[in-house]
């Protein structure tokens, strides 16, 4: 792999807080390796700007490999950037050539407030896992793990939608700033378990009730969430969630 | 005076006996008692859960935005577990036995046994609760190896294990939140201990959003805050990762156990550059099918596929025929840095070797040739069936290393080198989980317990949810039966206002600084300093140089850091500030214990203390023993030693020949 050095121009969106009406600035970065990741790219800028006594910017970020969640940024006009099933931290700037120019965002949606420049709260999910997305079963409690064997394609699929990292890209794509893949994602790994069984009626029925109550839009279907899930989500879970929804909303017998 | 309170009788009747004999809080007083859990990892969700499930009030904090972000879920490989399901010869003992021996005799036994005895507990309860392990056609759970062992004991979820465990551990823990009986503060660091009449009684948190300050009671406090390879700056560890919350515990009274054992993972992707920011593992399971190799030529720069087989040297293979390419980790870390300081090492840095999985997709593809009735399949057909065996097993490994290196790991050799990431050593803590300190426990990779001088694979999330899940349920309960009659403390308690002053105080004077130099430059200043004196070898000359070099960094940190904004307001530098503050001292004190280990131990290699072949060197005689030390005041602490027993796994010069 060739290596290369670029200078760039960047608009970032600096907010000081969340009453803050917030702005795009612009600054220019030289001399960053084609190798860097993208947050590295941030780093670099950071430490120029603490070193000039100007403000860094704030974002989220913490494993730095793709898998807990944490990184934001919305990078021109895509959340996490360009590049396919990719989260902002694994983005790497070899996606990109001397001279671009790239502009960056937080998450926008109202259930997901800024709390500093990209750096956004994303609690509302927390509240709907809470509202129902985990199955009941108290330490201690477990039979042998062999006692129920579960079809391999099941399981396999179960897990593909338990590999939601929950970074809210999905919402931050969709133009309802709707959760519904990330809804749907909890309720297809849990319904498709045997173990999820007994409490799929309520599980449907209160984490949809959850998702209206934090100002999340609706789904109308655009696909953009599945586009940008940096995990391949599919978008199939939705339509899976809408029957789970219906079945328990026609059969929940309280 | 240091009493591991290891109770009495037969190894594998310990834990048992203890169960039946511990005291008991009845239901009507949990709902009275208060317990403080500060991280939500493995050990601190799992431990939050079992606990709301028991009835405590609890209270749970994490410096991330979501529990659910806490760095277990970066664990790629898999969990650990007796279960046997494989009919390969497993059991409790043999877990026991590979993990003691593994930590190279530096672990304790009743510990390590109880871990073993729990283990196929968690793979019930992670099942139970909807974890989507990885699973046979006939519907049962798959199990491979890993290194250090010769069973297939190892449950996973692609290359996304400790993810799946902690969402598992994540849902309970939010389950307990809508019950109401867990309270959960993210974006919350905790920055000190509230002591009363000598017990662990709350803590002292900043909210990271407001920055305000704020007091929590508790009964007892459990510290899960993970461990400290961060101190090296570059490690496998999430950016946030820190040492504050054990460190604060260790200035008010915990001991700091073993802190020199630290994990080099022999299987990462290397260094680019001076912007690097961290390490990204490539999970040891790749181990499994992989083979590891340099040229035998030194400074070949020839591309990999121009190097002939007879011209490759599997150095591992070679030199321990018996584990071949699954020895474990501190073994095949050293055999790597060994090749490169040789100059075998490839790639434009010379700092790494070959992973390579052109057997393995050759190996795969014929045996898939095979099942499909392929008779005299080409070399094609056999690469392409082989290619889609190894991308089901490792697909997700494939692509991170690709987005990471721009190299296509199915067509080029993976580069890889060792890299921090882990530390055995942590807080001290007695058989109950609790450290020198009453009423404050530490769990998890935490605390330094399990693995003694070198933890093996899969063997970190085993720990962490056993701790959570079926340790801390019992043993709290011994200590809180005690405390029913407690009223809650008022936080209005001279203990806590003294407590937030000097936390305020400490976070005024880092403002006030107004240096020159940036947070970010220090850590990777004493980064620096600690991999290469206190990394993955280590001598006296080069140790007594680092402490010198870590304390003149200490005054210049203090005197000449810039944190830029203001304290009452989301200011990621200030947080770091003080996490590299505290970082620096850890690194005084990990130079010290290394310094007085003067023998090699698992990952703690001590250049003067080898055999002739190169290979770790014990000395049991003289330092079989735990070294936990206390803090006196800064750059001065007193050694306590807890002789180690061997009753059962007896000491052997440890061979993976």
């Amino acid at each position: 792999m060739e290596h290369y050095n670029m200078n760039l121009t960047l608009k970032v969106w600096r907010q000081k807080n969340k009453d803050d009406r917030g702005q795009f600035e612009t600054y220019q970065v030289k001399n960053i390796s084609s190798e860097m990741s993208f947050l590295e790219m941030f780093d670099v800028l950071n430490e120029e700007l603490i070193r000039e006594g100007r403000d860094p910017i704030t974002f989220d970020h913490d494993c730095r490999e793709g898998i807990c969640g944490a990184c934001s940024m919305y990078i021109d006009g895509r959340p996490h950037g360009p590049w396919e099933a990719n989260t902002t931290c694994q983005l790497h700037m070899r996606a990109y050539k001397d001279g671009d120019t790239i502009v960056v965002e937080p998450w926008r949606a109202k259930a997901f407030p800024v709390i500093k420049d990209l750096m956004v709260d994303r609690s509302a999910f927390d509240r709907i896992i809470q509202a129902g997305g985990y199955i009941s079963v108290n330490t201690g409690n477990a039979v042998d793990a062999n006692a129920m064997p579960i079809e391999k394609d099941k399981a396999d699929l179960a897990f593909a939608n338990a590999a939601c990292i929950g970074c809210g890209a999905c919402v931050a794509s969709c133009k309802n700033s709707s959760a519904m893949l990330f809804l749907s994602a909890k309720v297809s790994h849990l319904a498709l378990l045997p173990q999820g069984d007994p409490e799929r009626k309520d599980r449907a029925l209160n984490m949809v009730a959850q998702l209206d109550k934090e100002g999340f839009g609706g789904c109308t279907n655009t696909g953009a969430c599945e586009a940008v899930c940096p995990k391949e989500i599919s978008i199939s879970n939705i339509a899976r969630l809408n029957s789970e929804y219906l079945r328990a909303g026609l059969t929940v017998d309280k | 005076m240091l009493n591991s309170k290891i109770p009495a009788g037969p190894l594998d009747n310990k834990w048992t006996d203890y169960k039946g004999h511990c005291k008991l809080v009845n239901p009507a007083n949990k709902r009275h008692i208060e317990i403080i859990i500060v991280g939500t990892g493995l050990a601190g969700a799992s431990a939050a859960a079992a606990l709301g499930e028991l009835g405590y009030k609890v209270k749970t904090f994490c410096f991330q935005d979501s529990p659910r972000r806490a760095h277990s879920i970066a664990a790629q490989g898999g969990i650990n577990a007796a279960k046997n399901y494989q009919n390969d010869g497993d059991s409790t003992f043999r877990l026991f036995y590979d993990t003691v021996k593994g930590g190279d005799y530096r672990a304790r036994e009743g510990n390590v046994h109880r871990l073993a005895e729990v283990s196929a507990n968690i793979i019930d309860q992670c099942v139970a609760q909807g974890v989507p392990f990885a699973r046979e056609y006939g519907g049962l759970l798959s199990n491979r190896s890993f290194g250090g062992t010769q069973v297939q004991r190892t449950f996973y979820a692609a290359g996304q294990t400790g993810q799946q465990l902690l969402i598992g551990a994540y849902q309970a823990q939010e389950r307990q939140i809508a019950l109401g009986n867990v309270t959960q503060y993210s974006r919350h660091e905790m920055l000190d201990i509230v002591k009363i009449d000598g017990k662990a009684r709350g803590i002292i948190a900043r909210n990271l959003v407001t920055g305000e300050l704020e007091r929590h009671f508790g009964h007892a406090v459990l510290l899960c805050t993970g461990g400290y390879g961060n101190v090296f700056y570059l490690s496998t560890n999430a950016m946030g990762s820190n040492v504050t919350a054990a460190w604060k515990a260790h200035v008010k009274g915990a001991f700091f156990g073993n802190p020199c054992y630290t994990q080099i993972h022999p299987t990462c992707i290397p260094v680019s550059g001076d912007h690097q920011s961290k390490l990204t593992l490539m999970s040891e399971s790749l181990r499994n099918d992989g083979r590891i190799w340099v040229p035998k030529k030194q400074g070949d720069s020839r591309k990999a596929s121009e190097i002939p087989e007879d011209e490759r040297d599997y150095y591992l293979e070679r030199r321990y025929p018996a584990f071949g390419n699954l020895v474990p980790r501190d073994v095949a870390s050293r055999a790597a840095k060994e090749r490169c300081d040789a100059g075998y090492g490839v790639g434009t840095s010379k700092q790494a070797v070959y992973l390579d999985y052109a057997d393995a997709i050759d190996r795969y593809g014929k045996i898939e040739c095979r099942k499909l009735g392929i008779n005299n399949p080409d070399a094609d057909t056999i690469r392409k069936q082989g290619m889609a065996v190894v991308k089901a097993k490792y697909g997700n490994l494939f692509d991170m290393y690709e987005k990471i290196t721009g190299e296509n790991p199915y067509e080029i050799p993976m580069r890889i080198y060792p890299a921090v990431h882990y530390t055995m050593g942590g807080l001290w803590v007695d058989y109950e989980l609790m450290t020198t300190v009453p009423g404050l426990y530490c769990l998890g990779e935490a605390n330094f317990s399990d693995h003694g001088a070198n933890r093996l694979g899969a063997s970190a999330l085993m720990q962490g949810l056993a701790d959570g899940y079926f340790v801390i349920p019992y043993t709290i309960g011994n200590y809180l039966a005690d405390d029913i009659r407690t009223k809650p403390i008022p936080t209005t308690d001279p203990a806590f206002e003294a407590a937030e002053k000097e936390v305020r105080e400490r976070i005024e004077t880092l403002m006030k600084i107004k240096g020159k130099q940036t947070v970010e430059s220090f850590h990777k200043r004493l980064g620096k300093i600690m991999w290469d004196k206190c990394g993955m070898a280590r001598n006296e000359k080069g140790l007594q140089e680092a402490i010198v070099e870590i304390q003149q960094l200490r005054k210049e940190f203090w005197s000449d850091v810039r944190i830029p904004g203001d304290i009452k307001e989301m200011n990621p530098e200030l947080d770091k500030a003080n996490r590299v503050a505290d970082f620096i001292e850890l690194g005084e004190l990990m130079c010290k214990d290394a310094l007085n280990r003067r023998e090699s131990c698992g990952g703690h290699f001590r250049e003067e203390s080898q055999t002739e072949e190169g290979e770790a060197m014990r000395d049991d005689e003289n330092f079989q023993y735990v070294a936990a030390w206390e803090f006196k005041a800064v750059s001065n602490w007193e050694l306590h030693k807890e002789e180690l027993k061997f009753e059962v796994a007896k000491p052997t010069q440890r061979s993976y020949k």
